[in-house]
């Protein structure tokens, strides 16, 4: 094991032991995987296979499914335009071209300081702010082309590094709850719910009680 | 005045605190349905309040739950995946009062004996998934989840859940294969509901985040009240997200079927009216997956079956507008562009049907389009959705693909000259 920081790797068994099947934290591990490195390098899947016990053709497989997981290096902003029907209407088409001109990259490219990388994205939720772009997650709109050539500008003077983190979505999501109930209490417990039920039927029906 | 329920706090300082919540009256209906109530009284509430699942398909919520095939192990998951385009309703309660979503989603446990409680969230919501992952570590804190809560004998532990960027994770099979660490594919039906078979092959229920918001509400009120607000099926209010060609887009709760679709857009406390001398030309109801309705439609009050009588759906209870300087041909194609990249590509109808209706529709949109394209492309909805009846007739995995059609079906239906113009001209007549 060498990918994840001893930081990380503490979070990522954390969320490994949220669920009932290890698998389920395999979207989460891309994510924490991707706030320290940027994309999932092969490093990257081999440790996560190796947390979830299975095989990294499966991690890549399911990873190469989700648009918001990058299996080739991305900038370190990931700037995503949306052109979806909303945005569209309130001119999110020319906001794309607009940022490709500025950036010099076309949807999908990385600028060569590697600091942008450049998306056109589908609906993000923030239609009444059209259109809409978000940085690595963190959304800005309306945007005229003034409005997003001071945007670029504030990101590459860090002048925004306080409201818009890495983008690997956990990097601010921390799970501090004391340890879970174990499913085989909880069971125990559900059992004995069902029984008070079936008591408290049977006193309310006595006929039926006994045929249950 | 007008009733707010979900929405209630939002604009409170500091709402998506603990403190906040509890300050007004968070957690009590919690505490009521745990130490007074018998799980089978809460469901007894919810089903007596009428409420129709706010995730676009209006299923009745008391009616899913006593469905739930009755196993020892059973599982609750919150629908946050809000990827249908123009819905924006979900993320404003997840940021706002994340505190509400957490109450409902373990009183919902609770009535329906969940094992474990799943809140899915869109990976894009990275401020949303920072919000319910603090807010759920608040209510750990404050012991409303985890074990034994309030000391009521009740257990259940609450997780959060991020997805990676998929629309079709949305549709609730698909949501439980990525929970379960997989590729978003939906699952053959039947069994058609995952109250059946869900989350690792027990019986799940998947209900939406603004539905799992208004639970709280119904157990303090009681499902009576509830049902008291709006009109027939249409009980409660709705978080109506408003977009497109007005002056003032923006998500607004209103009673159900208390207000037309005129008055959303125009009232100016509502959607504000148009631009200056503009015009209603369409209004697509409900996501783009609704088939589109004109301005003829403009009085229907804002109700489940009023909005379906009249050929759409109320859906995700997202409304935009397109005034009459907006391209439906432009529109439309983004719309099926937008279907060709988010097809999971298990069903031929879908995942090739779409690609060759945005082609078509693109080349029509630039000007080298023909008159027989039309044809084409309805034939190619027909093929997608066999007669373009509404609703669809299925023959895909799940609706995503008869869907598709709505958009383009409706386009050439009103607008028609529209198309022929851009055919003839050899362009989009409009200015964009
Ligand atoms: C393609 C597709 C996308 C969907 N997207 C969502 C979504 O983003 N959020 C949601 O709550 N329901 C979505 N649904 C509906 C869900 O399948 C499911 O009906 C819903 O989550 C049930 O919750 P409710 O009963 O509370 O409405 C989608 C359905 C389909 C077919
Ligand atoms: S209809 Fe489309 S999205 Fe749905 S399962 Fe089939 S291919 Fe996938
Ligand atoms: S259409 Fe752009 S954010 Fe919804």
């Amino acid at each position: 094991m060498s990918f994840f920081t001893p930081e990380n790797l503490e979070k990522a068994k954390v969320l490994v032991g949220l669920y009932p099947d290890r698998r389920s934290a395999l979207i989460p591990l891309c994510h924490l995987a991707q706030g320290q490195r940027g994309h999932l390098s092969h490093e990257a899947i081999e440790e996560i296979a190796e947390l979830l016990e299975i095989q990294p053709a499966e991690v890549m497989g399911t990873a190469s499914f989700y648009d918001m997981l990058h299996t080739e290096d991305v900038g370190k902003y990931l700037v995503g335009v949306c052109t979806n029907v909303a945005c569209l209407l309130g001119g999110g088409q020319e906001l794309l071209d607009h940022a490709s001109d500025v950036l010099g990259v076309s949807p999908g490219g990385t600028t060569e300081d590697g600091m942008f990388t450049l998306e056109e994205v589908e609906c993000v939720a923030h239609c009444d702010k059209a259109p809409c772009a978000q940085v690595n997650y963190r959304y800005f709109g309306p945007l005229g082309n003034g409005d997003f050539d001071t945007l670029v500008d504030d990101l590459k003077n860090d002048r925004l590094s306080e409201s818009v983190p890495p983008h690997g979505v956990l990097s601010r999501v921390f799970r501090d709850a004391p340890p879970m109930v174990p499913l085989e209490i909880i069971h125990q417990e559900r059992r004995k719910m069902d029984e008070a039920k079936k008591a408290r039927l049977a006193a309310q029906n006595p006929d039926a009680g006994g045929k249950q | 005045m007008s009733t707010k329920i979900v929405t209630a706090r939002v604009g409170v300082k500091d709402s998506h605190t603990i403190a906040a919540y509890i300050e007004h009256g968070g957690y009590k209906a919690l505490r009521k349905a745990l130490l007074e109530m018998t799980p089978e009284e809460v469901q007894a509430e919810v089903t007596a309040s009428g409420m129709l699942g706010r995730g676009g398909a209006g299923f009745e919520t008391g009616r899913k739950w006593s469905m739930l095939k009755q196993d020892l192990v059973k599982y609750l998951v919150v629908n946050g995946d809000e990827s249908e385009p123009s819905t924006f309703k979900d993320h404003l309660l997840v940021e706002n009062d994340p505190h509400q979503l957490v109450e409902g989603t373990l009183i919902t446990a609770y009535a329906i004996g969940a094992s474990r409680a799943f809140i899915y969230l869109r990976g894009e919501f990275a401020f949303g998934l920072e919000r319910v992952q603090a807010a759920i570590n608040e209510a750990y804190a404050y012991g409303a989840v985890g074990g034994n809560i309030f000391g009521s004998g009740f257990s259940v532990d609450l997780v959060l859940q991020p997805g990676a960027g998929a629309y079709i994770c949305g549709e609730e099979t698909a949501l439980i294969e990525s929970l379960e660490g997989k590729r978003g594919y939906p699952r053959i039906k039947p069994p058609y509901f995952p109250a059946v078979i869900g989350l690792y092959g027990a019986p799940t229920i998947v209900n939406n985040v603004e539905t799992m918001s208004n639970v709280p509400w119904i157990v303090t009120n009681g499902g009576k009240a509830f049902a008291a607000l709006g009109k027939g099926r249409s009980t409660g209010t709705r978080l109506f997200a408003l977009s497109g060609d007005v002056m003032r887009p923006g998500n607004y709760e209103l009673e159900m079927t208390s207000k037309t679709f005129r008055e959303l857009i125009y009232d100016s406390d509502l959607g504000g009216g148009l631009k200056e001398g503009r015009s209603v030309k369409a209004v697509i109801p409900g996501g783009v997956s609704a088939p589109w309705i004109g301005p003829d439609n403009l009085d229907l009050p804002l109700g489940q079956d009023e909005v379906a009588q009249a050929g759409s759906m109320l859906g995700s209870g997202s409304i935009i507008v397109l005034d009459d300087h907006s391209c439906a041909v432009r529109a439309a194609w983004r719309i099926t562009k937008f279907f060709n990249r988010e097809s999971c590509g298990q069903c031929t109808p879908c995942r090739e049907g779409s690609g060759w209706i945005e082609k078509i529709m693109h080349r029509i949109e630039m000007g080298s389009g023909t008159e027989s394209d039309l044809d084409l492309v309805l034939d190619a909805c027909d093929n997608i959705a066999p007669g373009l009846t509404w609703p669809p007739q299925q023959t895909t995995i799940c609706v995503l693909g008869p869907s598709i059609p709505s958009s383009v079906v409706s386009a050439i239906k009103m607008f028609r000259d529209e198309f022929m113009i851009h055919i003839k001209e050899e362009g989009c007549p409009f200015v964009h």
